[in-house]
């Protein structure tokens, strides 16, 4: 129990620190954000300006401890301000719209590269030395290589050349989103080559870390005396070697994470896929800065969170976690 | 590296400079083939970097007025071909992979510094202050730095080169960080840092002379991690148009490419060799990091040596074999002949 509530204290205090960044950043940044903002809008209303210079924190009413407590107020409340570039929709509301694409595009792809990349490097570090072990220098490539180089290269074969799948989108355009068949039997198209694209890059990453650990658990005495009893082999892989091998490889997701979010954000753009990575460039590009924080915040949390639930997961698994916390 | 041989006129010089070669030679050999790979990979891409820009036939931005001279499939005279402007793809490659390269290396310098500083004053200063310092190298990792990066630089009025080696260098220490606090704080209840101590050394001596060596490999390791983080990130914020797009990088070649509609154009040759370009270098550098990670375990570097042992063919891993008089197969327990 211990553990959980130091973990929960450091995400309080991570997410503490990201909304912090998120407020002061802009304030420290040279010239006068509010007038370069202005004319690359020259035809904002006169309450967006208010907001934008509340946001920014010039000519505003109050200290700076004042801006931030009512910056706090406005984040826990959801309230991120209007939208510039879209006026006058509400960013929280942009976001919503965003959301659910990424979650289910980048929440399952990650989730299959990591059971698929871990299954994979089982084999491979059992049966270290074998044909699918020296492999791996190959995977490496497809690892290196960047995330949208590989997206816009299948793009161009497998969608524009071969019209197997759909060269970008999140649906078909005469669609109207919905919960029916003919939209979600589209979604699920469009989303099969950018989600074949986030497996291939970061399976060989998932690999070759679980491999690793495989190797140094198959070294140690009980998997040695666990094989000296004369078990089957299967039960010594995963019950003896692959259950210890995977709590490093849980704890390596969560850090992770950040990497995966990352790519999933350029391959959004690659694919013009309607999720919260192209609503990002498109805030930058455009100056939009209420809608450029609030991406920002989102997406940290969503790392927290999942972070703190990965937690949670370890905390059942991995007995030790308990202990070995509670001794420091 | 071993000491120069003193240059002294004919035969003794060239003695010399042959009796260093073959142990060089055998320490070369016995470095991971994965290592080596690596490094041959690395060397022709600094190669490059040093001489490319001198052996480019053309300006990288000098676009020709003639049409003819636009999008030109790989010829003579153009080995990578040209540009929708009728630039020479070679050249900007050349010039690209020296930006790219510089940009990773300084930032993996600046980053593995910081790394190394904070990782090693947390692990002897203790207490609070390793509380406190831990706790920032954490928070940074976990806050997903993509998302940051192009915050930071939106805000940014100019997004120069130096912008962006400033950025990316402020946001790639913590993992190095941890790591080396975390050996830092091994390696400081050695005996031989306890002797030091007991001989009065001065901590800074012994932080320069008795720790930081010995997580050399550790520290190697962590600086191609970095290099390697910068040359992803940089090139996906030029990608996505957060540089200087004037300037000749990997990552701003590959944003022209796909906004002059490059791949829909079929003009291959503009938008391959950068990307290739990239990904061979990241190849080179995590075989680079795998080998020295098999240098430094055991386990790892013996994976590959599988033997055959009285016709079984073992593996390292397995227990050692009981040989029978008349080899059986074993039901799949073992307990049943």
């Amino acid at each position: 129990m211990s553990y959980i509530l130091r973990r929960l204290a450091f995400y309080f205090v991570a997410a503490w620190v990201a909304l912090t960044l998120n407020f002061f950043l802009p304030r420290a940044m040279p010239g006068n954000a509010v007038q370069s903002i202005m004319s690359k809008f020259p035809n904002l209303q006169p309450s967006a300006y208010r907001a934008l210079e509340a946001m920014l924190g010039v000519g505003h009413p109050g200290s700076l401890w004042h801006q931030y407590v009512d910056y706090l107020r406005d984040v826990s409340t959801l309230n991120f301000g209007t939208d510039l570039s879209q006026y006058p929709a509400k960013v929280s509301t942009l976001l919503g719209q965003t959301i659910p694409w990424t979650l289910a595009l980048v929440g399952s792809a990650t989730v299959i590269a990591f059971l698929v990349g871990t299954g994979l490097g089982i084999v491979a570090g059992w049966r270290h030395g074998g044909w699918f072990d020296r492999a791996l220098p190959g995977l490496m490539f497809f690892q290196a290589i960047p995330y949208f180089f590989l997206a816009l290269i299948l793009i161009e074969l497998l969608a524009a050349r071969a019209n197997i799948f759909p060269i970008g989108q999140g649906y078909d355009g005469g669609l109207i989103p919905g919960w029916n068949s003919a939209f979600i039997g589209s979604a699920i198209y469009h989303s099969i080559l950018p989600a074949f694209t986030i497996v291939i890059t970061s399976l060989a990453g998932w690999m070759l870390q679980m491999r690793n650990v495989m190797i140094t658990t198959i070294g140690e005495d009980y998997v040695v005396a666990a094989q000296a009893k004369g078990l089957s082999s299967r039960r010594v892989v995963f019950t003896y070697a692959a259950r210890n091998a995977i709590l490093p490889q849980l704890q390596g997701f969560g850090l992770a994470l950040g990497f995966v979010v990352s790519g999933a954000i350029v391959m959004e753009i690659v694919f013009s896929y309607p999720g919260i990575g192209l609503l990002l460039l498109t805030a930058v590009t455009s100056n939009d800065y209420p809608l450029m924080q609030a991406i920002f915040l989102v997406i940290t949390f969503a790392v927290l969170l999942a972070n703190l639930i990965l937690d949670f997961i370890i905390v059942v698994v991995d007995p030790r976690a308990r202990t070995r916390e509670a001794a420091r | 590296m071993t000491a120069a041989p003193p240059l002294v006129a004919g035969t003794a010089a060239i003695t010399a400079e042959a009796a260093p070669a073959p142990r060089r030679l055998g320490q070369w050999r016995r470095l991971p083939a994965k290592a080596k790979a690596g490094v041959i990979l690395l060397g022709i891409f600094v190669l490059a970097a040093i001489i490319g820009p001198f052996l480019a036939p053309y300006d990288p931005s000098f676009s020709s007025p003639n049409p003819a001279l636009a999008l030109n499939a790989p010829s003579a005279a153009h080995l990578l071909g040209t540009t929708q402007s009728g630039q020479d793809v070679l050249s900007q490659l050349l010039e690209g992979i020296r930006l790219t390269l510089v940009l990773a290396l300084l930032v993996g310098v600046v980053a593995t510094a910081l790394s190394v500083i904070v990782g090693v004053t947390a692990a002897f200063l203790g207490g609070l202050w390793d509380d406190f310092l831990s706790l920032v190298s954490n928070v940074f990792l976990v806050i997903p730095s993509l998302p940051l990066l192009i915050l930071l630089l939106g805000y940014l009025p100019q997004k120069g080169q130096i912008a962006t080696i400033l950025v990316l260098s402020v946001l790639g220490w913590p993992w190095g960080a941890r790591v080396i606090r975390a050996q830092t704080m091994a390696i400081r209840g050695r005996d031989f840092v306890a002797a030091a101590r007991e001989t009065g050394e001065s901590t800074l001596r012994i932080i320069a002379v008795e720790i930081v060596p010995n997580e050399i490999s550790l520290i190697a390791a962590s600086f191609v991690n970095t290099v390697l983080y910068a040359i992803g990130a940089s090139v996906a914020l030029a990608f996505i148009g957060l540089a200087d797009v004037n300037s000749w990088s990997l990552g701003t070649m590959l944003y022209w490419a796909q906004s002059q509609q490059a791949l829909q154009l079929g003009a291959w040759w503009w938008f391959a060799p950068p990307g290739l370009a990239v990904a061979l270098m990241g190849t080179g550098l995590v075989l680079l990091n795998t080998g020295i990670d098999e240098l430094g375990n055991p386990r790892l570097r013996d994976a590959g040596r599988a033997s055959t042992i009285a016709g079984h063919h073992m593996r390292p891993a397995d227990p050692t074999p009981v040989l029978q008089q008349e080899p059986r197969r074993r039901g799949r327990d073992g307990d049943r002949p």
